[in-house]
């Protein structure tokens, strides 16, 4: 018990690091959106002007909302092309020591879309399917460009606040080429170093082989000509006895992605057992360092919201708030990890569920890994969520349903946090009835409406999506684990990637093309439908003048407004999705007693 | 239509910053500063040949090495070239009836009272170099008894090749599975 009581000690220490860091980089990141002096502007204030000559970027060509979608589109466009083409033909480019054959177009297409969303999720094994060159110049920069689309959404919302009687949101390149230069950069770079001292892998080198200290005999199914299986007159695979003397061990450019991959609140693994695999997370320390990385500008985008909207306790607020619901949710699943499974104490076995978690990370910086990754969209994963408890799987599960707003992904998080705000003072302004203001501005019609877009849309394309998934027999086929946990399954994969998290319950079979192209479909109704919500809303909000706070207005920087926030997240995701939370994990629970 | 422009220009010029230089400079420095983690904290034997990293777990099932958890690798056990774990479900039956199978050739090699989850619940990389401390002293009569030596010599190989939790609070103590294994078979009798 001493034991796990000091591996919680962890908890708090993560905490006060991250806390310390809030601050300086949130006002950071305010000064380098706002276009002010920071310390690295004298190094990058160069690359940064060549950057929009060659490009032809009018920094001071400011834009309305519509043009600041339409430019945010449009580059994702790009992205996601660039990443199609690029996936069909890595045999023919270099840096494939393996001679990596080129994805099938469905997987492809999930893929591009999976990785320009920020949503990661990935229907194919890391080191068996992407050469090094697809890893870089494919999913690195992906890594960097959707976080910085993310950031970009989210200022200019904070700009919609800030600006009065204005028709502009600010210029999309500029806010792309300074995320990227100023934030999302330099601290990859730092951070990528740091995880190479502490064993992260990072080289060009071909696959190695090593000698097996004892060899091992295994049944290998034999196959045709044409790469199928072969199959006996019963129809059982034949299989041949064969002994395996050498390891394969894979290399690659790895904390490079690792870091930006954390970072940019991306997820997507290098190997596939992503951050579980030693190397990409070597030491509980690259683990703690992990988690830090994914909170970090979440966190802090909060503060640079509470300076740039001129109340930095506004942003304090909304931190707390994420951090209440944080703790809450890694409080239920240390417990019922902890206690473990029943079904197996009852074959003679003790201590808590370790199927699919690591010994060196140890029951508590697993369980921190699992809430923070999908508090987040980040979606990488230390351990396999596939094989938490019941009720343990409905932790990582109900925090992606609720839209990922406790901490979110970079930039998403905090726009859908903002637009449960509005929220909040809507229905509180109709209780109290007052005209509902935030932040000086009129809540009316046009919020109101991208605020409910912005957080129902998900919620509606999980709904549609999983029932369809019941309905086709193909997608019911991809389930790993019978029965109600199957449905868990389901219900996870289509969350992950209507939330663009991209985490997943693993044993479900995604490379198929139901969840390769419907699952493509939802992630771009994820990502895009809510993020143009919110830059109409940017719009609007700019275009309003500001009303000063009177007695009759609502104080958004208290504690009675941040429980009210907290019990308005709460509810909303009660309703929309415990139904179906209850015919997947909460059956499951209760079929073990 | 003037957006167009900086889309696909931006996309160029990103693809060449983030995917390309800032991955080579990280690779650049990492090798002069850190070269044997950047390259896989390789183990190498007397004649500097590389015999398996001190990251990546082996597959050990014979009585006289020390056993590593289980894994769902595909193909074999610990199948560096396939990482992953199971994703069985908590109430699969053929998880069970696996975790079950498992119990019982623990029992057999003589380890009595409860048995530690840890060694019959997989890992989530099915690579897992380590094992708790208390778990790997359990194996520590059979091993013994395999190699005819004695038990302090196996612990003090284990005591050798663990590592306690980092800055005093991160993780758990561990012990590397294949750096015992190594050492074990250079002792003799």
């Amino acid at each position: 018990m001493s034991q796990t009581l000091l591996e919680l000690v962890q908890v708090l220490f993560l905490l006060v690091v991250l806390l310390a860091l809030v601050k300086p980089l949130g006002g950071f990141m305010a000064r380098v959106y706002q276009g002010e002096r920071t310390f690295l502007t004298p190094l990058l204030a160069p690359v940064e002007g060549l950057l929009y000559r060659i490009s032809g970027v009018q920094p001071d060509d400011e834009m309305g909302w519509k043009r600041y979608a339409w430019s945010m589109l449009l580059f994702n466009l790009v992205l996601f092309s660039g990443l199609f083409a690029l996936l069909l033909t890595q045999h023919l480019l270099p840096l494939n020591p393996q001679k990596l054959p080129p994805f099938s177009w469905q997987l492809a297409l999930n893929t591009a879309i999976s990785f320009t969303t920020n949503t990661n999720w990935q229907n194919y094994s890391g080191e068996q399917a992407a050469s090094y060159l697809t890893q870089m110049a494919g999913f690195g920069l992906h890594n960097f460009a959707s976080a910085a689309t993310g950031m970009a959404i989210v200022i200019a919302l904070i700009r919609g606040f800030s600006r009065r009687k204005s028709s502009a949101i600010g210029n999309f390149w500029v806010d792309l080429t300074r995320g990227t230069l100023y934030i999302l950069l330099p601290i990859s770079i730092i951070a990528a170093l740091l995880l190479v001292s502490l064993g992260v892998i990072q080289n060009f080198s071909p696959y190695k082989t090593v000698p097996l200290v004892q060899s091992v005999s295994y049944d290998k199914p034999k196959l045709d000509d044409k790469g199928a299986q072969l199959k006996d007159a019963k129809g059982n695979p034949v299989t041949e006895n064969v002994i395996a003397k050498e390891a394969t061990i894979p290399m690659g450019p790895v904390a490079s992605q690792e870091a930006i991959k954390e970072l940019g609140t991306n997820g997507g693994g290098f190997f596939n057992a992503n951050s579980a695999h030693p190397f990409e997370n070597p030491t509980p320390l690259t683990n703690f360092v992990e988690i830090l990385l994914i909170l970090l500008i979440p966190a802090s985008l909060t503060y640079t919201f509470g300076l740039m909207v001129g109340n930095t306790r506004q942003g304090w607020m909304l931190l707390g708030v994420m951090i209440l619901l944080w703790l809450l949710c890694f409080g239920v699943l240390q417990g019922v990890e902890q206690a473990g499974n029943p079904l197996v104490a009852k074959l003679g076995v003790s201590g808590g569920n370790l199927e699919g978690k690591e010994t060196r990370f140890g029951m508590v910086a697993s369980n921190l890994f699992t809430v923070t990754t999908t508090a987040t969209s980040c979606g990488a994963v230390n351990s396999m969520h596939d094989s938490l408890t019941p009720i343990g799987g409905m932790i990582p599960l109900s925090l992606i349903l609720l839209g990922e707003i406790v901490f979110g992904g970079v930039g998403s998080g905090l726009y859908t946090m903002l637009a449960f705000a509005i929220i909040a003072v809507f229905v509180s302004g109709l209780m109290i009835g007052r005209t509902p203001e935030y932040l000086g501005k009129k809540i009316e019609v046009q919020e109101m409406w991208m605020s409910i877009i912005t957080i129902l849309t998900a919620g509606v394309v999980v709904l549609i999506l999983s029932g369809l998934a019941m309905i086709t027999p193909s997608a019911v086929a991809s389930m790993s684990n019978p029965g109600t946990h199957g449905l868990s399954e389901v219900l996870y994969a289509v969350a992950s990637m209507a939330n663009n998290n991209g985490s997943a319950f693993a044993g479900l079979n995604g490379n198929v093309p139901f969840y390769n192209l419907l699952g493509g479909l939802a992630m771009t109704i994820g990502r895009y439908i809510p993020a143009v919500a919110v830059l109409a809303m940017a719009g609007s909000l700019a275009e309003k003048k500001y009303i000063p706070p009177s007695l009759g207005t609502l104080p958004t920087d208290k504690l009675p407004f941040a429980v009210w926030l907290t019990l308005v997240i709460l509810i909303v995701g009660a309703l929309t999705f415990f139904p179906a939370l209850a015919l997947g994990p909460i059956v499951e629970h209760l079929t073990m007693r | 239509m003037k957006d167009i422009k900086p889309a696909i220009l931006l996309f160029i010029v990103f693809t060449v910053i983030c995917g390309g230089i800032y991955p080579a400079l990280v690779t650049s420095i990492a090798h002069a500063l850190f070269p044997d983690q950047s390259k896989g904290s390789f183990i190498h034997d007397k004649y500097g040949k590389e015999i398996g990293s001190s990251l990546i777990g082996q597959p050990f099932s014979d009585l006289k090495y020390l056993w590593p958890r289980p894994s769902a690798t595909a193909e074999f056990g610990y199948n560096s070239s396939a990482s992953g774990g199971s994703n069985s479900g908590p109430t699969n039956p053929d998880y069970l009836k696996t975790v079950a199978e498992r119990v019982k050739a623990l029992r057999d090699s003589g380890i009595t009272g409860p048995i530690p989850a840890e060694l019959v619940q997989a890992s989530a990389s099915g690579l897992d170099p380590h094992l708790s401390p208390q778990v790997a002293r359990l194996q520590v009569p059979r091993i013994a008894k395999a190699r005819g030596i004695p038990e302090t010599m196996v612990q003090k190989q284990i005591d050798a090749a663990t590592e306690q939790p980092q800055l005093g609070i991160l993780g758990a103590a561990r012990v590397n599975v294949l750096a015992v294994n190594l050492k074990l078979d250079t002792l003799t009798p």
